[in-house]
């Protein structure tokens, strides 16, 4: 397995805020990879030392085998890159725009385009000042997806689009992946990246925290299990990595953690069970963990 | 809710954000009024020298048609003023639209008027308050104006008429903006349409002016500068003209406010045109995307300086004309003849079309920076296009931009003064030699918005303070008897004075090598630092 992106050690500063710390990355090739992390986790500042527009401070970056700071123009005609937040030249069409993006990129696939906007349902003829965010986003969008490149870097591409668009989205996404091109997709949107990535990494304060696929990631989260059982239940709170236990008569509501899934079900069957609900562990969850030590952490680092 | 609700407010506002720019233009023009008269007056001391240099303009269709017609020979206020009536009245025109334009759709475009959909202000308070401001800053100008006149000893009357006149056109033209303002979505074209109203009023005023005695001499009564120049301030003071830029004023406000009502907040009347739905062939790279960026404004300066070229040849060749006095004879034969003051005064011309065109370039290299801050340039650089290319492609709009202008500058000048010197093949070369002469020391201002842009892009726009200091030293520096140390610091101070002076190749050498050596440095440093 190739890697189209490795990323060790980066730290980027900016005065005195300390963007980067220490972050590490890898995407291998052909995979749609999550970048996962609140606001102002340090997402968009990675992507833009991959691309060569900001020199990180330490560390070491490749991308597609290359140093993105040095050989920047040479490897920018195998990605194509969405900004979070895309401007347009007020007097040039959307059309104009991603023809324009397209040809410095090293070319473009005129079907894809004009399927491209009839699928995001973007009107080309607009003047860039009369797009809205969205919009803007949109024509961003389709210039990279039409482009033949290996590499797509998206900075949260849908913060402007509504539900419908996101779901146009997804597809396109799920395309890219049929045809092995290799994506970064960089979200705080937990839902989208779950639907659609192969690996995950999630970042907080300029460091990656978490790596790996979505299965992976499920094994550090808990599985929420309801069942009811044919007698009451025993021994339940002694079992290793079982959390907020509700045991009512016969009934029983409680949380585990997914490794440890094993034990509990062995136990549960002993006392015989009539029905079982168990709810896999979503992300959203495995976020919250990572909010719920940001809470916990400034009352640690009072001094 | 009160549909003017809020219009105190945004007048406060308005005022807080001009306070320095207005008081500014105010005393750019006072003095312009209060200088030129001075300047001329001792120059008409007596009737006759007055009815000559009156004889002299109206036989002349070029300076009529630029400035109009003197109707009393022997005012010295008008004589000394006509070349500001009707062309002072464009500027304060331009200034009063511009100030709408910038007060409402700018705004608007910029969405920082949402709050009148949010319903905190009345729907008409933004034009009321645009127009309380403009109609404002312009009868300020004019009064003051009036009283700095009045200080050079001219008549009250006269003085007030002349007021007047520029009041009466800046009005008009706040009426045009309001207008304008209302039609298109984005301020650049609603300042657009507003230029071309403006244009057009100038060229009917001066169709009207030029033709024969009975002849068409009507067109001038169908622009709104023709009424104001009709006040004939020194040579008549008729008042009551004032009236009809007034009557045009409340027409289009009324026509604005009833267009206010009929549109919705941040949309225009006129739908924008969709453009073409795939770039040309052409639209291939960063060199083709600036000039698509920049070619816009410089066809508007090119025009400008086109026309500015001519008047500047055709004031020239009235020069001998202008000096008549047998004093003044004396005095031009010792500067080596009529042919030497004609030169002199082309190469000092010269010499402010090279400033002129400084500012378009400093203006068309400070995109490099405003691209950047406005995340349009991380898009371009994240393709194939490296980041020397994407500078580049700037600088040479600025660069060749700054070229184009003063040799269309060169080219007028030298048409219109070889055609009345009747000598057009000496002319015309002789004249763009001493417009390109002016491109090194224009290339190192430009040069340097690149060097700040690479080195310091913060504090880029700190260039039109350099500027600002050299037009300064140059301007004032002999009166105040700087050092000559000081005066070298400004490029403009090398440039040879072309035509008729010594032309020398040292100092043009030096100048271009500076410029080159801030290009570089600019654009290395520029490479080596973070995009953002
Ligand atoms: N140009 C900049 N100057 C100063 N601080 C910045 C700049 N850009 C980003 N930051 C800071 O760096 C941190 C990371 O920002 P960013 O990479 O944009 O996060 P994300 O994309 O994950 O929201 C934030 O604290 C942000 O405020
Ligand atoms: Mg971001």
């Amino acid at each position: 397995m190739t890697s189209a992106i490795v990323v060790s050690g980066l730290h980027k500063s900016y005065g005195s805020t300390h963007a980067l710390d220490g972050l590490d990355l890898e995407v291998a090739t052909g995979e749609v990879h999550g970048f996962l992390g609140p606001n102002g986790a340090g997402k968009s500042t990675t992507i833009r030392v991959l691309l060569g527009l900001l020199k990180g401070d330490d560390g070491d970056a490749s991308l597609l085998g290359g140093d993105p700071w040095h050989d920047a123009a040479k490897l920018h005609r195998r990605l194509a890159y969405v900004p979070g937040d895309v401007n347009l030249w007020p007097n040039l069409t959307g059309g104009e725009v991603i023809d324009l993006l397209g040809r410095l990129r090293g070319g473009q696939d005129p079907k894809k385009r004009d399927d491209l906007l009839r699928r995001f349902d973007l009107d080309p003829t607009k003047k860039g000042r009369t797009y809205s965010k969205g919009n803007r986003q949109k024509v961003a969008l389709v210039a990279a997806l039409a482009s033949d490149v290996e590499l797509l870097i998206l900075d949260e591409p849908t913060s402007g689009l509504d539900p419908l668009m996101e779901e146009v989205f997804r597809q396109c996404i799920e395309e890219e992946r049929q045809r092995d091109r290799t994506v970064l997709l960089s979200s705080h949107i937990l839902s989208e990246v779950e639907a659609l990535c192969d690996r995950i990494s999630i970042i907080r304060r300029g460091k990656v925290v978490e790596t790996g696929t979505l299965a992976d990631l499920r094994h550090l989260t808990r599985t929420s299990i309801q069942a009811e059982l044919a007698a009451s239940p025993n021994g339940l709170a002694q079992l290793p990595g079982v959390h907020s236990l509700d045991v009512e008569g016969n009934r029983v509501r409680c949380e585990v953690d997914t490794a440890l899934l094993d034990g509990l079900m062995k136990q549960l069957a002993a006392s015989g069970i009539k029905s079982l609900v168990a709810q896999p562990p979503t992300l959203e969850e495995l976020f919250l963990r990572h909010y719920e030590d940001d809470a916990a952490e400034p009352v640690a680092a009072t001094r | 809710m009160n549909d003017f609700a809020g219009t105190t407010t945004l007048v406060r506002l308005a005022l807080r954000r001009d306070r320095v720019i207005l008081p500014v233009w105010i005393l750019v023009f006072v003095s312009m009024a209060a200088g030129s008269a001075k300047a001329s007056i001792d120059l008409y001391p007596d009737v006759a020298s007055r009815v000559s240099a009156a004889e002299t303009t109206n036989s002349s269709p070029a300076l009529v048609s630029l400035y109009g017609r003197i109707y009393d020979p022997t005012s010295l206020g008008e004589v000394s003023l006509f070349k500001l009536t009707s062309f002072g009245a464009l500027l304060v025109g331009l200034l009063a639209a511009l100030l709408v334009v910038r007060h409402t759709r700018a705004e608007e475009e910029s969405g920082r008027l949402e709050l009148l959909s949010a319903g905190v202000l009345g729907r008409y308070a933004a034009l009321t308050a645009a127009l309380i401001v403009s109609a404002g800053t312009v009868i300020v100008l004019g009064l003051l104006t009036a009283v700095s006149l009045m200080g050079t000893g001219l008549p009250t009357g006269g003085s007030f008429a002349f007021g007047l006149t520029w009041i009466a056109a800046g009005l008009a033209f706040a009426g045009v903006g309001a207008l304008t303002a209302q039609l298109t979505e984005g301020a650049r074209t609603a300042n657009g349409f507003t230029a071309i109203v403006l244009g057009v009023s100038y060229v009917l005023r001066a169709l009207g002016d030029s033709s024969a005695d009975g002849g068409s001499r009507w067109i001038s009564w169908f622009s709104p500068i023709g009424w104001a120049q009709q006040i004939r301030p020194y040579a008549g003071d008729r008042w009551l003209l004032a009236l009809a830029p007034l009557a045009l004023l409340v027409v289009l406000v009324v026509a604005a406010f009833a267009l206010i009502r009929r549109r919705d907040v941040g949309a225009g009347l006129v739908r924008p045109r969709p453009g073409p739905a795939t770039a040309a062939a052409s639209l291939r790279s960063p060199l083709a995307l600036a000039w698509r960026l920049h070619r816009g404004s410089l066809l508007a300066w090119g025009f400008a300086f086109l026309l500015l070229g001519f008047v500047v040849g055709n004031i020239a060749s009235n020069v001998d004309g202008f000096v008549s006095s047998e004093g003044a004879k004396d005095f031009v034969e010792k500067l080596g003849g009529v042919n030497g003051i004609t030169d002199a005064f082309l190469s000092s011309e010269m010499g402010m079309l090279g400033l002129l065109a400084s500012a378009f370039g400093i203006q068309a290299a400070l995109r490099l920076r405003s691209e950047e801050t406005a995340l349009r340039a991380e898009p371009l650089l994240a393709t194939g296009v490296t980041r020397y290319q994407w500078l580049a492609s700037h600088v040479l709009m600025a660069l060749l931009g700054t070229a184009v202008l003063v040799l269309v500058g060169g080219l007028g000048s030298g048409i219109s003064s070889g055609a009345s010197l009747g000598n057009m093949g000496r002319q015309v070369p002789r004249m763009l030699a001493a417009a390109a002469i002016q491109l090194p020391a224009i290339w190192v201002v430009t040069a340097l918005v690149v060097l700040l842009f690479g080195l310091a892009p913060k504090l880029i726009t700190t260039v039109w303070a350099f500027f600002g200091a050299f037009l300064l030293i140059g301007q004032f520096g002999p009166l105040f008897d700087l050092p000559q140390g000081l005066m070298d610091l400004s490029p403009y101070a090398h440039t040879p004075r072309l035509p008729g002076g010594d032309f020398s190749a040292t100092p043009v050498i030096v100048l271009a090598a500076i410029a080159l050596a801030l290009l570089v440095a600019g654009s290395t440093t520029f490479r080596r630092r973070d995009v953002g």
